[in-house]
């Protein structure tokens, strides 16, 4: 289980990673944040957002239409 | 403001030109979203781009000189000949389809994009030639830009490895 979960299922590019940033920013280095979308491009950005900002994409998910991410907070 | 809050980030600047709804999108998706990834971002506002500093947005469509335009509508794609742009309220009508389909689809709004860029401290510079030509004044505008013209730019755009003109 992640240390916290953020539900932006039904928004459209950029706001899962704008809202993802933001809850981010106020965890503790190590902490986990689960990513709950329905923005088939969030695939992608999220494996580019981790690459270039040094956080880990410890998973990437798909369960019908909802895509899920595991990022743990590391820079 | 400190010349470098982030002095190892990469830098991103861009000439923001245009000031329709639609082409109010790229620039603050762009912006917001580099922001988010640890860049330093600097949008330099000139020309018609200017108005998406104003206070308050008003910003529509424009049905004119837009050929690939194609709303959905009916389960179709309507096509917006640019004769069509001399119906007066065309373009009411499509700003308000427009509108209607970003509330739809989970699109954020222009204002609250810019709202996310001034939180994630996008620089703003406001283009002096243009406040002058077009009579603008620092009080039409939202708090943050900063007064600045080509050199504030160029100089910018030296030290940055991405330079967008939109």
């Amino acid at each position: 289980m992640a240390n916290q979960v953020l539900d932006v299922k039904g928004l459209n590019c950029p706001l899962p990673i704008l809202r993802a940033k933001k809850a981010l920013k106020d965890m503790p280095a190590g902490a986990t944040l689960q990513v709950l979308a329905t923005d088939p491009g969030a695939v992608k950005d999220f494996e580019a957002f981790c690459r270039t900002t040094g956080n880990e994409l410890l998973e990437s998910t798909v369960d019908g239409k909802v895509y899920s991410f595991v990022i743990r907070r590391t820079a | 403001m400190p010349e470098d809050i982030k002095p190892n980030a990469k830098r991103m600047s861009m000439i923001v030109t245009k000031g329709t709804l639609d082409w109010a999108y790229p620039p603050f998706i762009l912006a917001t979203t580099a922001a988010a990834m640890g860049l330093e971002v600097t949008m330099f506002f000139t020309f018609y781009g200017l108005t998406l500093l104003k206070k308050k947005l008003d910003l529509e469509i424009s049905t004119l000189g837009n050929p690939a335009m194609k709303m959905p509508m009916m389960g179709m794609h309507m096509v917006m000949p640019n004769l069509i742009s001399t119906v007066p309220g065309a373009d009411a009508v499509a700003t308000a389809m427009m509108k209607n389909l970003i509330k739809r689809k989970g699109v954020a709004s222009i204002e609250e994009l810019r709202q996310a860029a001034i939180e994630a401290e996008v620089k703003m510079i406001a283009c002096q030639m243009t406040m002058d030509l077009f009579e603008y004044t620092m009080d039409d505008m939202i708090e943050g830009p900063v007064l600045g013209g080509a050199a504030t730019y160029i100089e910018t755009a030296t030290k940055s490895e991405i330079n967008l003109f939109i």
